[in-house]
């Protein structure tokens, strides 16, 4: 199920920065008040924010679902488009338009175990997907939320995560590849987070995002422990300029990153992964 | 090793509950149990070090273990349930790295050359344990592989 997006698809909706919270040295998770037109968003999807002078880009909701009227992004300063976006202070205005793309399978995966494999800032879009699973906790068996970044600095979301661990019901896993001395955790890629994780391959849906290179490891291991393509989902990113389908900036293969995804079921899309132009 | 090892034997049944025994024959189990003892390691301690001889490999089965490669750092961390250590079965049977208890650590050590007796002398069960090895080889390597590209170096 996805959100609706906006009546007329190019007109920004402007929004006031409420806070800004900065994760990392380059990134940064901005509130934006949606009060006057709450947002209803699904999991997965991503909105084209605008700031004046800069132009727009993609970024997907890193929110709660269930607060519509606070509108999440976390924005990683990438270029010169992104960058002004890691700059802006409580009370500034940015345009809005979306929610666009597809989401996680997270009404569907109920009853079933969920696997969550972030990457990085590939967190940020699987935030809303953990906390509607949270939300509903209940009617999922196991969930397991493995995290890898490069180092503890570029962790997102730490306070979360520390409250996450904290649950009885929600099996948090975090490693980096590479630690500094004072780092009291597990060192290696996210996939050996998988080799150790308790799960019923048979019955469980991966969602994973973070660097193509790794989803393509996680996606590998997950085969190997015997989860059914059809069960894993992705996030795909491509250059998007006008996320409604029609600038064919986007295009991978036969379907528009920003319309048919960025959420793809893995099975769908396997073979493209053996063409590397595409 | 900050305890005395015990005995061998009347290791078998810890030996096969191990995840890197599974579906492992009972006769096989036997003859790994046959060259192990239960060791204990403190935070801090080496399980072995770099250049010395290589003579043993690990059942993890508490603790988080290092392996701290010279001059860059932690590569990775080993956890419980998993096998450290299989420089012993090849020449030159040297460790290339050191291996440091993160945390209070217990394990079963294999002792190699009692390994390596055995596998000669039974070259099935010779196989039969190489194939195991192979595959902790194999799914390292693909870590290596994945962690040589520093996925997440500038990305978006």
């Amino acid at each position: 199920m996805t959100a609706a997006p906006l009546k007329d698809p190019w007109v920004p909706t402007p929004m006031e920065v409420q806070q800004v919270i900065r994760e990392t040295a380059d990134t940064v998770t901005l509130t934006l008040d949606a009060s006057a037109r709450p947002l209803h968003f699904a999991p997965g999807q991503f909105n084209m924010l605008f700031r004046l002078g800069f132009g727009e880009v993609p970024i997907s909701i890193s929110g709660d679902p269930a607060e519509p009227d606070k509108l999440v992004h976390t924005i990683r300063s990438v270029g010169a488009t992104s960058h002004p976006l890691t700059t802006v202070l409580p009370g500034d205005v940015l345009g809005v338009r979306g929610p666009y793309g597809s989401a996680w399978p997270v009404e569907a995966a109920r009853g079933s175990d969920v696997l969550i494999v972030a990457g990085g800032i590939g967190l940020a879009p699987l935030r809303p997907a953990i906390l509607q699973l949270l939300r509903n906790r209940a009617h999922y068996a196991r969930v397991l939320v493995l995290y890898g970044a490069r180092n503890p600095a570029d962790l997102l979301f730490l306070r979360q995560l520390h409250h996450w661990r904290g649950r009885f019901d929600l099996d948090v896993q975090v490693t980096v590849d590479r630690a500094p001395a004072d780092w009291f955790g597990p060192v290696g890629v996210v996939t050996r987070l998988m080799e150790r994780a308790r799960f019923d391959p048979d019955d469980t849906v991966v969602m994973t995002c973070g660097p193509e290179v790794m989803m393509r490891f996680v996606v590998r291991e997950a085969e190997h422990q015997g989860v059914p393509p059809q069960n894993i989902y992705l996030s795909m990113e491509r250059n998007m300029k006008c996320a409604v389908a029609l600038c064919g900036h986007c295009l991978w293969g036969p379907d528009f990153v920003c319309k048919d995804g960025a959420v793809f079921r893995w099975d769908a899309v396997a073979h493209r992964f053996d063409h590397p132009g595409l | 090793m900050s305890t005395p090892p015990t005995d061998g034997r009347g290791l078998a049944p810890i030996v096969a509950r191990h995840p890197f025994c599974a579906d492992m024959s009972v006769a096989d189990v036997a003859l790994l149990a046959g060259c192990a003892e239960n060791v204990k390691f403190a935070p801090g301690e080496l399980l072995f070090r770099n250049g010395a001889q290589a003579n043993s490999s690990y059942l993890l089965r508490a603790g988080r273990v290092a392996l701290v490669v010279h001059g860059a750092g932690v590569a990775e961390t080993a956890e419980a349930g998993e096998l450290l250590g299989w420089s012993w079965l090849h020449p030159p049977y040297r460790w290339h790295f050191d291996a440091r208890a993160e945390t209070a650590v217990r394990a079963v050590r294999l002792d190699g050359d009692c390994l390596r007796r055995k596998c000669e002398a039974d070259p099935r069960f010779g196989f039969d344990l190489t194939r195991r090895i192979l595959f902790q080889v194999t799914r390292r390597l693909e870590r290596s592989r994945l962690h040589g590209l520093d996925v997440f170096r500038g990305a978006r």
